[in-house]
């Protein structure tokens, strides 16, 4: 009770903005048919970047700012005289979603306290790629994730790659991936020797005032759309991480989109889950598997689908396998907190 | 057009104020223009000199002075980005930076008038680095002088409070839509006092009225694309819309400076640029900034042993005055062009002023010979001895002795 309080006073003190209550979706049936990013883009097939952007903004309805940055969802999606948004967009800088979101949230509640423009919860969202939010950008969203007095939510969709200019790899591509800046060659096959950042678990982890952040993926669709819509409510700046499948960048048939996001989940390379609160909860497949209840499937099964790891051998799947067998059997918390619990046979530390 | 900024409350009450005079510095002088403006977002990131505005901001929110959203950002690209997005809504906004700093925000401040989006901008004019100075050079905010920023340079705490009001007045004129950044010289005006003449909250709300973004306006009730891409489609369309902006900036910074005499009694007479002791001059020197004080005294001294030297201290180097610039300059023998700043490899290794009186001068009936100087670099004193020695060589130069393109003045050799 103590916390709901203090939480209270500290609204009072920002005078934050109310947000608009946006309830859960309780199945897809009940998803509005109402879109607000429709026909005009020029995204690839099988584009689960361009799903999330659909879904998002579905997910926030028509009282929405959206501010994209630089990259795929910039140049492929909004073509001048095409634009494929309903709701008012406005183009960011690659390394600013986190600033876009503070500015437009912070000029939205000067001139509404100020009585300089009608009062209503506006949601505003940022978006960026891995290469704009785990790589540019990160200075400005974390910088934003602690100004509790701005509503808005910052979504990055992570296709793995600087896909919008051809493939280069970013701090969020998988070990080993060939990209154009990692061909695999005669002398070197690994060229990429980097593991993905956890951006969700860092920021959830560093931004304590932060009241939500969530990891997503399109092929469960539903829950993605509940967690947008938790995190515009919730108030204060959020911040989500999307894994989206990229048929150009990760060199598989359109068609398997749905089901490469399904077997990421399942083979526990993309851990689902949210913090919210400071309260972390596993989500569908990834709760069962941390319960148990449900076993990981190989991680070479998931990496077989994709011809950016066509030149591993086994001793790179197997490699590949036992970092993410460390994830679930030795962090603190699977996914999250890559702090290696103590466990037997270990010494404790000097 | 969106409802969204129309149809509004009545906006909030402001206490009658009375004008009132006070001893502050440059800083504080813009500041001060700043609440006067009632500014709804400002920024701020640490770095010296032009920072104390920032200090004095903050005095002003946490005092209940200044009712605005005052937001420390992580670095200036960030800091320049958020105000930027906040003008897109139709916020009041106001930022600023020095030397290297300004230059980390580069990305923001090349977007910024590409967008059409106002903002009032203090540089404190710092040395770039490396190595590290302080002191005043004008490289930072000349480095965006293609972008479509509105540049004009102040020399007391009282041009700079005024030129403050003007620049919201033009930037968010609907005509124009493009920044502008206001250069105090770092230490010698970011932190000298002067008596400064504060004006009444009534004269300058019916001086400034408020910003409409009208249907540029980023809101759900006016629901469109900004910047979306338009490649070899639509750039260049783009790009001459721009231009446009600029060319008629000049027209809305004539009609902002006669209003301004008109409202508040103070005379600027050219807005463009103001010249001293030329009436009878043989010979001018022209330069931005407070290297107008030495050169003053410096006239006043060689005027007593007969040397008839004018100055012309630049205000707007953009848009630049070309044609009346040049006219103005025509009239005298000579002309020696006095460059805070340095523009390596630049035709006649001048600075930047120098290349660009040149470049306004060719075209003019009248061409005087025109020689470039520069001086004062990372703050050093630009002294009365320096101005003398440039008047002698721009007289040389006036008797038709051929003088160097560029001297350096106050070198150690």
């Amino acid at each position: 009770m103590a916390t709901v309080a203090n939480d209270r006073e500290l609204a009072e003190l920002l005078k934050r903005q109310p947000t608009q209550q946006l309830d859960a979706f309780k199945g897809v049936k009940k998803v509005p048919l109402e879109e607000f990013f429709t026909s005009g883009h020029r995204t690839c097939q099988g584009c689960e970047s361009a799903l999330v952007m659909k879904m998002m903004v579905k997910a926030a309805g028509p009282r929405t700012i959206v501010l994209g940055s630089t990259g795929c969802m910039y140049v492929a999606n909004t073509t001048y005289y095409s634009t494929s948004w309903v709701v008012p967009w406005m183009h960011t800088q690659l390394g600013s979603s986190g600033s876009a979101g503070l500015g437009t949230a912070a000029g939205l509640k000067a001139l509404m306290r100020k009585g300089k423009m009608k009062n209503e919860p506006i949601n505003v969202i940022a978006f960026c790629g891995d290469g704009g939010g785990a790589d540019m950008g990160l200075s400005a969203i974390s910088a934003t994730l602690t100004h509790p007095d701005y509503n808005l939510l910052i979504l990055m969709y992570d296709n793995e790659s600087y896909a919008n200019t051809d493939i280069q790899l970013s701090g969020s591509t998988p070990y080993g991936a060939n990209t154009t800046f990692s061909t695999p060659g005669k002398v070197k096959r690994i060229m990429h020797h980097r593991w993905k950042k956890n951006t969700a678990g860092m920021l959830a982890a560093g931004h304590p005032g932060c009241r939500y952040v969530a990891t997503v993926c399109m092929s469960y669709a539903v829950d993605a759309m509940n967690s947008v819509r938790k995190a515009l409510s919730i108030g204060g700046p959020t911040f989500i991480h999307s894994l989206d499948p990229c048929p150009k960048g990760w060199d598989y048939d359109p068609i398997q989109s749905h089901e490469l996001g399904e077997l990421a989940v399942a083979s526990g390379v993309w851990p689902l889950y949210e913090v919210e609160n400071g309260v972390l909860k596993l989500i569908g497949k990834t709760r069962a598997i941390a319960d148990g209840q449900l076993k990981r499937t190989p991680v070479r099964d998931y990496l077989l689908r994709q011809g950016r790891f066509a030149h591993f051998t086994d001793d790179d799947f197997d490699y590949f396998q036992s970092k993410i067998d460390e994830m679930w059997e030795r962090w603190l918390i699977p996914g999250v907190i890559p702090f290696r619990k103590q466990i037997d046979g270990d010494r404790p530390p000097a | 057009m969106p409802e969204a900024q129309v149809s509004v409350a009545t906006p909030k009450q402001q206490r009658p104020t009375t004008e009132e005079t006070s001893l502050i510095t440059g800083s504080e002088a813009i500041a001060v223009a700043c609440k006067l403006a009632d500014v709804d977002v400002i920024t701020a990131y640490p770095i010296r000199p032009y920072d104390t505005v920032m200090q004095y901001v903050a005095k002003l929110v946490s005092n209940g002075e200044l009712d605005c959203e005052y937001i420390v950002a992580e670095s200036e690209h960030s800091q320049f980005e958020i105000v930027k997005h906040a003008s897109a809504v139709g916020a009041r906004v106001f930022c600023g930076s020095s030397g290297v700093g300004w230059m980390y925000a580069f990305e923001a401040l090349t977007v910024t008038p590409a967008l059409r989006i106002p903002m009032v901008a203090m540089v404190g004019n710092r040395a770039l680095d490396d190595p590290g100075a302080f002191g005043v050079e004008h490289n930072d905010a000349l480095a965006v002088r293609d972008l479509g920023w509105q540049l004009v340079w102040v020399d007391s705490p009282q041009e700079a409070l005024d030129t403050a009001l003007i620049a919201y007045r033009v930037a968010e004129d609907r005509r124009v839509f493009l920044p502008c950044a206001i250069s105090c010289d770092g230490a010698f005006l970011t932190h000298s006092q002067a008596l400064v003449k504060i004006p009444s909250q009534e004269k300058v709300n019916a001086f400034l009225p408020r910003y409409n973004r009208g249907d540029l306006l980023l809101h759900p009730d006016n629901p469109i694309t900004i910047a979306p891409q338009v490649n070899e489609d639509w750039l260049m369309e783009i790009r001459r819309q721009n231009a446009a902006a600029m060319e008629r900036s000049s027209t809305v910074i004539r009609e902002a400076y006669a209003d301004f005499e008109k409202i508040f009694g103070r005379k600027y007479g050219n807005p463009f640029f103001e010249e001293y002791q030329t009436d009878d001059a043989d010979v001018v020197l022209i330069g931005m900034g407070t290297l107008s004080n030495p050169v003053r005294v410096a006239i006043r001294q060689m005027r007593e042993l007969g040397q008839k030297v004018g100055f012309v201290r630049l205000r707007w180097f953009r848009p630049f005055a070309a044609q009346e610039l040049a006219a103005t300059l025509g009239r005298f023998k000579a002309v020696g062009v006095i460059d805070r700043d340095f523009s390596l490899g630049s035709p006649y290794a001048s600075g930047v002023l120098a290349t660009e009186v040149r470049a306004a001068m060719y075209p003019a009936a009248k061409r005087p010979p025109v020689v470039g100087f520069i001086c004062g670099l990372g703050g050093r004193e630009v002294t009365v001895p320096d101005v003398k020695r440039m008047t002698n060589s721009i007289y040389l130069a006036a008797e038709g002795k051929p003088q160097p393109g560029t001297q350096w003045i106050g070198l150690r050799e």
